[in-house]
């Protein structure tokens, strides 16, 4: 028994561990996704990171204990996002066509994300904090981070509500659109990357490599205008 | 394939140098992609390797988010205390936000009369 303790202890100070059950946590959770026919509530980064959260408080194990392993994973995040311009690429003959319809959803989009959180949350009763905090809830962390720092909220949960958006849109994006009758693949995907950042963007790739270039483009135009909206609704608002 | 790996490598870094030396509010990895996507236009092809290095990290683009969504277990507390409010408010934003982005995308491919077959 106290070798089995010491084996423990040696393994869960090790990056091997908790890289290795964060990729078969992940995989796992995906071949579940995938044998329930795609069940949205199912979603693969939900399924994941509730295991690991309840195998984190479970063994008492601290999260940058758990980061010194998952960050080699969590390091790739930079050249993905790169990569990310090879499917969009593909699609460029269309980004031609489309840029004065994609352009105006894309402002649609955004200034929706920011106004009806600020809604929401305000009859909700949500602290100003909170509210700040979650006004750049629906593009990526390091954008919404930075914005959340310049109006006066708190990065660090600015980055747990990015993520909970992220999943909110993986999960409820496809069936949402499909129950409004929606089955154009680069209108579900630009609209999934605006709300909903890089999480809505990878839900978009396993759907079709098409949504996914589209969520691509969603996501990194959202990002660049709510950095210039957000801080000005925050001034208009004199919040 | 390495050199596909330098390829997005390089370019993450120039977009890294390049956002702190003109202070965009980017994250570098995305000025990283634009400046790809211009490569790309300027060559006209891409090459096969880096199709396959792409799909290949983008196929899988989920797992990489969940290292840091695990972080959600530091603020647990904080966000414990208004979890309804909080989880009402991001769904009903989400949701909204995709209908409004999709049908506006839709009704503007109508309007300039360049509607796609679905």
């Amino acid at each position: 028994m106290t070798d089995l303790f010491q084996l423990w202890v040696y393994l869960a100070e090790r990056p091997l561990l908790w890289l290795t059950v964060t990729v078969i946590a992940y995989w796992l959770a995906h071949r579940l996704f995938t044998l329930s026919g795609e069940f949205p509530l199912l979603n693969p980064v939900l399924v994941a990171v509730t295991a690991l959260v309840g195998l984190l408080l479970g063994t008492g194990t601290r999260y940058e204990t758990y980061f010194d392993g998952a960050q080699f994973v969590h390091f790739l995040l930079g050249p993905a996002t790169v990569a990310l311009a090879v499917p969009l690429y593909r699609q460029a003959h269309r980004l031609r066509r489309l840029w004065f319809p994609l352009t105006v959803a894309l402002v649609a989009g955004s200034v929706t994300a920011v106004t009806s959180a600020l809604a929401f949350g305000w009859l909700l009763g949500l602290s100003p904090e909170m509210l700040l905090s979650l006004l750049p809830k629906s593009v990526t962390t390091p954008i919404a981070m930075g914005i959340s720092r310049e109006i006066g909220g708190l990065p660090s949960l600015t980055a747990v509500l990015v993520i909970l958006t992220g999943i909110t849109g993986a999960v409820l994006g496809v069936p949402l659109l499909r129950a409004f009758g929606q089955r154009n693949a680069a209108a579900k995907g630009f609209a999934i990357g605006v709300a909903a950042h890089g999480i809505g963007t990878a839900r978009a790739f396993q759907h079709s490599d098409e949504a996914g270039a589209f969520a691509g483009l969603g996501m990194g135009l959202n990002g660049a205008l709510t950095a210039l909206l957000v801080p000005l609704v925050v001034w208009l608002l004199a919040l | 394939m390495i050199g596909a790996l330098a390829t997005l490598l390089s370019l993450q870094l120039a977009g890294e140098i390049l956002v702190r030396l003109l202070a965009l509010p980017l994250p570098g990895p995305v000025l990283g992609m634009i400046l790809l996507f211009a490569v790309l236009a300027l060559r006209g092809t891409a090459p096969r390797t880096l199709e396959d290095a792409a799909n290949g990290l983008l196929r899988h683009l989920s797992l990489l988010f969940v290292p840091a969504g695990v972080g959600i277990v530091v603020h647990l507390d904080r966000v414990a205390q208004a979890w309804l409010p909080l989880l009402v408010t991001v769904i009903a934003s989400t949701a909204l936000t995709i209908l409004v982005t999709a049908f506006t995308l839709l009704g503007m491919q109508r309007l300039t009369g360049r509607r796609e077959s679905p």
